[in-house]
């Protein structure tokens, strides 16, 4: 009877109900929408970091990052090529690269620019690159001549597809090393700054330009499912540190490799959780006030219920069993309509084209797709359920300290 | 037998920088099964007088005891458990509450004694009849007349055999009929249950169905009649 006198109690004033709950769903579907934004940024922020050459995980000689030049590259590649394919799981996928800084120039423009050496099939497995390609073709390992290169590059050097690019380097034996390349392919990926940078060649092609024999300069690896705690590719990373166990290679995880985004996901999520409770804070001052307006309406009734010997307590837990339905109500109605928003919105994504000059720097995607996290949901519904349980509990006590003779004469 | 006995009973209140003596040294016995009405004017010190055997008001000086329970050595929580167990209320207005049921309403005293669900609801049902609402269970306190919603009041007042109910004024917002027929529904309770009832009143209908006429005037009882 407790629920049910609760159940009707609320409703007793419908439109004063109505408003109460408009504020709760209001609050939690912010809540829910703004955090699928959120996460659905930071994800397509690690997935593109990821694959725009980055991968899971990578194995680099230990200097190489210190200093990327073609003297710090790996030698002993069957060792890695045995432990990598020992260790690790079907469904893993991992490709060998040749990276060097290079000079691009044609008859009117030179740039600096990042010489990519890949073995094309598997690439395409790993990065952007096999999905990227908007003009032209892709390489094949048995080219001997040919690039590939970014949309924005053939903007800038006002080249297209079968003109020629000279690549120029500096190889292992500190000679200038330099071959002219035929565009084949024309690629296009989330910023204009990677399309700018990076220009690919067959790795054969690479070692024998900078004259690095077996040496690559990198392994990146990618596992199946990208996970943004990152522990997967922790526990993948120290499998392969025990298989090689060679101090001369360095394995790094993806946050490792990109510290920025690991602290820019942390700071993220904390900032997630003072909307939270900055969304509550607000909705928290109506709960108090509405349910101070309905206790001080019934304070007669009250009063007889003391009369009738009502224990406090049993007045509080019945105000309390009220403002639960209340922020249990509120919280479903918010949680779907959450859902449905998102869901509405994940099927096309926000389009941030227009701040593309803006967002691009902080490799946030062009079209943001939100993503609704289980935590997220959870934390939510109990920050609203916890802490509204929590204020409903001053009009509550309110209620409680009532004398019933005083309270009963009172009009 | 006892079951109320006052000793003494003074009552001050401060009504603004106005102290006003309500009772100036009371002393009651009512036995069980009486049907006692107390009358007075308005302000003689019924209402006060009701609320301190109820344990609604503590006395400031004097001794109240109900069916063997000294006020004086118990706490809130005592006089809480008191009221649901031995004393039943009825008062002038505001008696039920609005979003319960007639049957609910009377259902609840017994919800809080911890009686079991389907005991309270025959309990309820079998009062309900016998105060004249057979029925009207399921109708809510506006769908009832003052009449009938006082007799819910009643019902829920005598559903756990209480050792005494106390009616303030109960007829006070009722036409004569109307009251006159909650008084015999009372009366009838009283002769046939056994429960004994004291009423605050100054209607002269109800004092002629008093067993007993206690009449009290500036906080004192000054003429105590028992009738035949």
């Amino acid at each position: 009877m407790v629920i049910i006198l609760a159940w009707r109690n609320i409703w007793r004033n419908p439109r004063r109900t109505i408003v109460i709950l408009l504020a709760v769903i209001i609050g939690v579907w912010s809540m829910i929408f703004l955090g699928a934004l959120m996460r659905g940024m930071e994800t397509q922020m690690v997935k593109n970091a990821i694959s725009t050459l980055t991968g899971s995980i990578q194995i680099h000689h230990k200097d190489y990052r210190n200093d990327p030049v073609v003297e710090n590259s790996m030698n002993n590649i069957d060792k890695l090529d045995k432990a990598l394919s020992t260790t690790l799981d079907p469904g893993i996928f991992w490709t060998k690269r040749v990276r060097v800084n290079a000079i691009a120039s044609n008859a009117r423009h030179a740039t600096g620019v990042t010489l990519v050496g890949i073995e094309p099939e598997k690439e395409a497995k790993i990065s952007f690159i096999g999905k990227a390609m908007i003009s032209g073709r892709f390489l094949l390992p048995e080219d001997k001549n040919k690039i590939i290169v970014g949309k924005a590059f053939i903007e800038k050097f006002n080249t297209k597809i079968g003109n020629k690019l000279i690549l120029m380097s500096q190889n292992t034996q500190k000679e200038i090393a330099s071959k002219a390349f035929r565009i084949v392919g024309i690629f296009s990926a989330e910023s204009e700054a990677v399309e700018k940078q990076f220009v690919f060649v067959p790795i054969s092609q690479a070692l024998k330009i900078l004259k690095m024999g077996d040496s690559i300069s990198e392994i990146s690896i990618m596992l199946p499912r990208l996970d943004i705690t990152g522990k997967n590719e922790t526990r993948a990373a120290e499998k392969l540190k025990a298989a090689i166990n060679d101090d001369t290679f360095v394995i790094e995880t993806w946050q490792q490799l990109l510290p920025m985004m690991k602290a820019y996901l942390k700071i993220s999520g904390f900032f997630l959780y003072i909307w939270y409770f900055v969304v509550f804070v607000a909705m928290g001052f109506g709960i108090v006030n509405t349910s101070l307006m309905a206790i001080f309406e019934r304070m007669r009734e009250f009063g007889l219920m003391k009369a009738l010997g009502m224990r406090p307590f049993q007045i509080i837990k019945g105000v309390v069993t009220e403002s639960f339905f209340l922020l249990v109500l509120g919280i479903l109605a918010g949680n779907i309509l959450g859902f449905l928003s998102v869901a509405v919105i994940a099927k096309n994504g926000i389009d941030l084209s227009a701040l593309a000059a803006g967002t691009q720097m902080w490799g946030i995607p062009r079209i943001l797709y939100p993503e609704i996290w289980v935590q997220d949901v959870i934390v939510a519904g109990l920050v609203v359920l916890f802490l509204g349980i929590l204020v409903s509990l001053y009009p509550a006590f309110k209620a409680a300290r009532v004398t019933p003779t005083t309270a009963m004469t009172k009009n | 037998m006892a079951i109320v006995e006052t000793k003494n009973i003074k009552k001050t209140y401060k009504q603004g920088k106005v102290i006003v003596e309500a009772l100036c040294g009371v002393d009651l016995i009512v036995d069980k099964a009486e049907f006692v009405a107390l009358a007075g004017p308005s302000g003689s010190g019924k209402t006060t007088m009701l609320n301190i055997i109820g344990g609604l008001d503590v006395p400031d000086s004097g001794s109240v005891i109900v069916d063997n329970n000294k006020f004086a050595d118990m706490n809130q929580a005592g006089l809480a458990s008191l009221r649901l167990h031995k004393i039943g209320f009825v008062f002038q207005a505001f008696n039920l509450i609005p979003v319960l049921s007639a049957i609910e309403n009377v259902e609840y005293v017994m919800l809080l004694q911890g009686v079991p669900k389907i005991e309270r609801y025959d309990r309820a049902k079998e009062i309900l009849d016998d105060v004249g609402l057979k029925g009207k269970y399921d109708r809510r306190p506006a769908e009832l007349s003052g009449g009938q919603q006082q007799r819910v009041a009643v019902a829920r007042a005598i559903v756990s055999g209480p050792a005494i109910v106390l009616a303030d004024e109960p007829t006070a917002n009722l036409d004569s009929k109307t009251g006159e027929d909650l008084v015999l529904m009372m009366k009838k309770m009283n002769t046939e249950k056994k429960v004994t009832f004291i009423f605050s009143t100054h209607d002269n209908m109800v004092m002629d169905y008093a067993t007993r006429l206690v009449t009290i005037k500036d906080g004192l009882i000054v003429n105590d009649e028992i009738k035949a």
